[in-house]
This record gives C-alpha cells, sequence and structure tokens, in this order.
C-alpha cells in the first residue's frame, strides 16, 4: 500500500535530514501510530505520501504508483484517493457542514446526484446527521473535527492520512475521534496518524513507528506510546522490533 | 455542474474584488483604446497615400521674365526650350517613367491660383506673367521623382523641377510619428495593464487561499483550479477591450467623419466606420489574449505540486 526505500529527504539550508534513510511498509487495511517528538519527521513523512514533497533520496511507493515517476498533471488524480486531516481542521467558514463536505464532491466533479446521496450518509456515520446546515464556527471543536473526517472520507479513499487530529481536542473528544478512526479502518480503509497522544496510542494497541530526528528507532505490532520492549537503536529498517 | 461551479467562483472572484476589477478595465480601455488609434492612423496614412500618391504630380517650372534665379537670369523660356523639354519629356529614357504630361500656360496658372487663393490678402496683386509657365506630369510610379528631377533641372530654361509628394511626405511623417507614439503609449498601457491583471488574479488567489488549499489537498485538477481565476482575468479585460472598441467607434463616427469630415469637405480620404468594425475584433482579442496570459502565469504559482 505504501512504501519506503531508504528515503532520505532534506530542506534546503538544513544540514540535518527531516528523514533520514527511512524505510518502511504499510499494509493495506492497517492502523499505524506515528510517534514522535516534535521536528522528528512525522510530517515531512505524511507530506511525502501525499506528494506534497520530493524525497531526496530513495523511492516511494503509494497505492502501487512510484511518486518519483508521477507527472504533475496526475497529481490531483492521486491525492483523490488519499483522504487528509489536520490538528487544526481546515475548514472554509464561510460555507456549511454539508457544503464543506460536497465541496471536496464537486471539485473533482462528481454530479448533484452523488453528492446529495453521498453527503449526508457520510455526516451520519460521523455522527453529524442533524448539523448539515451550521457553519463551522457553529459547532465544537471535535464536532469541526468529525466535519474534517468526514470530508477527508467522502470519496472512500483507500488511505486516511490523519497529522495530530486530537491535538486540539479535549480527552473525551479525543476518544470520539478516536472510535471513529477505528470505524473507518474497519472498513478497509488505511489509516496512518501522527500523535502526540500517548493515552490513545496505549489504549489502541496498534501498529507504532517511532521516529526520532528522522530514523524509525522502533516498529512495533501492538506497541504503546513509550515501548516495553528494548528500543531497536538501529538505522533503516527495524521492523524486526516487535514485543 | 462543474462548469457552473467555475463560473460561480469566477463571479465570487470579481465581486470580493470590485475595486481591482474596475482598474483593470479602466487600463484596459485606455491601453487599447490608444492601440486602436495607432491602427486607425495606419490606416489612414495607407489610405492617404493611395488616394495622394495617384493625384501627386512632379511640376516642372519654367523660366519666367520676372525669375532670377538659378538658369534663368530673368528672360522668359523660349518656345525652342519648351519644346526641348517636352520632348525630353515624351522620349526615352524618361518616357516609360511618365504615365501623363499637360502643359500649364501663365494663363491657366493663374486661374488655379485665383480658384485656390482668391480670398487670400494680396492675391490682386499677383498678374499672369508671375506665374511660371510649367509641365504637369503624372508619374508611373510616384516614388521615382528623382529621375525627373536629375534629368530636367540643368536644361536650359527649367527654373526648377518640384516633387509635390515631398509635401505629402511631411504630411504623412507626421502622422506616422503620431501613430509610433500612440504604438509606445499603447505599449506602456499594455505593460501596466498585465501587471495589474496579474497582480489582481494573485490578490484575488491569495484572498482564497485557503480554499485553493483544500481543492489541491482533496485533488482538485489544476484545470479546475485555475479556469475560474482566467475567467476573471478575461472578464475584467474583455469588458474594457469592449469599452476601448465603443470609443474607436465614436471616435471615428464623431471626430472623424463628423467633424474632420465636415471641415474637409467629405474628403473621401478618411477613415470610416468599416475600418473601425476591423479595429475592434483586433482589440478584444488582444485584451482576452493578453489576460488570459497574465492571469494563467499569476496563479501558475498557487498550483506547484
Amino acid at each position: 500500500m505504501i512504501r519506503f526505500d531508504s528515503v532520505s529527504k532534506y530542506y534546503s539550508g538544513n544540514t540535518r535530514p527531516a528523514l533520514n534513510s527511512v524505510s518502511l511498509e504499510v499494509l493495506k487495511g492497517e492502523f499505524v501510530f506515528l510517534v514522535g517528538a516534535s521536528g522528528s519527521g512525522k510530517s515531512s513523512f505524511l507530506r511525502l505520501v501525499l506528494k506534497e514533497e520530493k524525497p531526496t533520496k530513495g523511492a516511494i511507493h503509494v497505492l502501487g504508483q512510484d511518486l518519483a515517476r508521477m507527472s504533475n498533471r496526475k497529481v490531483p488524480y492521486f491525492r483523490r484517493n488519499l483522504g487528509v486531516v489536520f490538528q487544526d481542521f481546515r475548514l472554509l467558514p464561510q460555507k456549511t457542514v454539508f457544503d464543506n463536505v460536497a465541496f471536496t464532491l464537486q471539485v473533482i466533479g462528481k454530479s448533484k446526484g452523488f453528492i446529495q446521496e453521498a453527503v449526508p450518509d457520510v455526516l451520519k456515520m460521523v455522527g453529524l446527521a442533524g448539523k448539515s446546515g451550521r457553519l463551522p464556527h457553529e459547532l465544537s471543536g471535535g464536532e469541526q473535527q468529525r466535519v474534517a473526517i468526514a470530508r477527508a472520507i467522502v470519496n472512500k479513499p483507500a488511505v486516511l492520512l490523519a497529522d495530530e487530529p486530537t491535538g486540539n481536542l479535549d480527552p473525551a473528544t479525543s476518544a470520539g475521534i478516536m472510535t471513529l478512526l477505528e470505524r473507518i479502518n474497519l472498513n478497509g480503509t488505511t489509516v496512518i496518524m501522527a500523535t502526540h497522544d500517548a493515552g490513545i496510542v496505549d489504549q489502541m494497541q496498534r501498529r507504532v513507528i517511532e521516529l526520532t530526528s528522522g530514523q524509525i528507532i522502533r516498529d512495533e505490532r501492538r506497541g504503546g506510546y513509550q515501548t516495553q520492549a528494548i528500543p531497536v537503536q538501529g538505522f533503516g529498517l527495524a521492523g524486526g522490533a516487535s514485543v | 455542474m462543474r462548469l457552473g461551479l467555475v463560473l460561480g467562483e469566477a463571479g465570487n472572484g470579481l465581486r470580493r474584488n470590485v475595486s481591482m476589477v474596475i482598474s483593470v478595465i479602466l487600463v484596459t480601455f485606455i491601453s487599447l483604446t490608444f492601440v486602436g488609434a495607432a491602427i486607425l492612423l495606419q490606416f489612414q496614412i495607407t489610405q492617404m497615400k493611395g488616394y495622394w500618391y495617384d493625384r501627386a504630380q512632379v511640376a516642372v517650372f519654367l523660366c519666367s521674365s520676372t525669375d532670377n534665379t538659378a538658369n534663368c537670369d530673368g528672360v522668359e523660356a523660349t518656345q525652342d526650350q519648351i519644346d526641348q523639354v517636352q520632348a525630353a519629356l515624351e522620349t526615352e529614357p524618361l518616357a516609360p517613367f511618365i504615365k501623363k504630361v499637360a502643359f500649364e500656360t501663365h494663363d491657366q496658372a493663374y486661374r488655379n491660383y485665383q480658384d485656390q487663393f482668391g480670398d487670400s490678402a494680396g492675391a490682386d496683386f499677383v498678374t499672369p506673367d508671375l506665374l511660371p509657365q510649367s509641365f504637369r506630369v503624372n508619374l508611373v510610379d510616384p516614388q521615382q521623382a528623382a529621375v525627373l528631377t536629375e534629368s530636367l533641372s540643368g536644361l536650359a530654361g527649367v527654373e526648377s523641377v518640384v516633387d509635390q509628394k515631398q509635401y505629402l511626405d511631411q504630411i504623412f511623417a507626421v502622422l506616422n510619428t503620431a501613430s509610433i507614439t500612440a504604438v509606445g503609449l499603447a505599449a506602456l498601457m499594455l505593460i501596466a495593464a498585465v501587471l495589474l491583471i496579474a497582480t489582481t488574479i494573485r490578490l484575488s488567489a491569495f484572498s482564497r487561499r485557503k480554499e485553493l488549499g483544500i481543492m489541491r489537498l482533496v485533488g482538485a485538477s489544476n484545470r479546475f483550479i485555475q479556469t475560474p481565476f482566467i475567467l476573471e482575468g478575461v472578464f475584467a479585460a474583455l469588458i474594457g477591450s469592449l469599452l476601448a472598441g465603443g470609443a474607436i467607434v465614436a471616435i471615428v463616427q464623431i471626430f472623424v467623419q463628423g467633424f474632420l469630415g465636415d471641415s474637409l469637405n467629405g474628403a473621401g480620404t478618411l477613415v470610416g466606420l468599416n475600418d473601425a468594425l476591423v479595429v475592434v475584433p483586433i482589440l478584444v482579442v488582444i485584451g482576452g489574449v493578453l489576460a488570459a496570459a497574465s492571469a494563467g502565469f499569476a496563479i501558475n504559482r498557487y498550483l506547484k505540486v
């Protein structure tokens, strides 16, 4: 589904790499937590998957396509298979909940009929069935994030990327969001979530990839935020380190 | 569905940026009016050349009794000398260049003079013998007057050879300079227009950068993102160029045909409405293409993946 082969990413003007020879593979239907301190390379990883950045070295395959060989013209069509959620929601403030979600489908050219059917469905799934006419500022933070998630999954993407989706939310609300992401994952969508929230990671017991200074220092099948196993201080693929 | 959405987005952009859009309209209007005026001046020059070069003659003035210049010495040209000039005009090597030769006597010259200047002060003092006799020569090719000047100036009894085209050339030089000036001003204004359109579109894109970011994130195609902005620029420029077209038609109708036509007694050598209607589509195309190009260039920055 997603494969990184010795991927390094240097930003110009910075001699330290954001990602240093990272190799990993994420399979279809997995739920993966990306953990690590700020600046450890989590966001760079997500941006590389989205092809918002090009790797300095190494090869990235997403959904069976080599990103290095993809022409700029095809990038938009590639992104239609990926859903993205951010910490700051990124909703359009002057559009209603319904229109925010519908906007995604409009700009990729879906028919009116399809939109009328798909948007209420997805709003019901994220638990906002009665609030389709509200504006974003009339909603709580948790509800806004649900709208953002609805927007990310309305087009039934194969992969959902979430960059600290619970970063701005209280624990109870975060739990609700996680339940939702879990449900989405159960429907077959691969979820990759970058987070600082130890409680969530410990509770979910899913695959955990820990980054430090752009290197993978841990890759556990069913891990917590901090490992109980002896961390593997290796370079490159550290996928063998499991509980 | 998609077309409606694209047009709606373009409309939103126009509404949000009204003041910038108005300035784009005005600048394209003025600059394209200059372009149109320059084109019209060129039409005018071509038309006048066609009309007047056919009528422009080379005059071979003969000596008269009051003339002391060059080879004359105040002696009237004799019949012999006149015949000699006539012979030179009617035989090789000059004959092939000449379309028509007419001889103008003192009396004819006096009559023409009275026709043209009879009203002006001092005309009463002019008598026939003051006005020289002359051969009026129409050339096959008006550009070749120099041939006549060279071969006839030296003949006895010839006072001077005057190419009337040189007077016309001065007029054309003035018109040409005017048209070059108009083109120069137009070019400057067009640069301003292009930059203004680019700035407007950038401003419009900046105010919508959140939407643009989301559009890119969810995989809207570049063309879909680009089109509303290009339409926005083109729409403003088209209004400007249509105004310019209207101004050109009005100038021709009211100033050229109306005012100039009246004061020059409806001379058939002025540009007419037909010429103006040729200019209008040229202006619209220039406006549209420039706007599309500069808007497309401006928005490109937001499409980097």
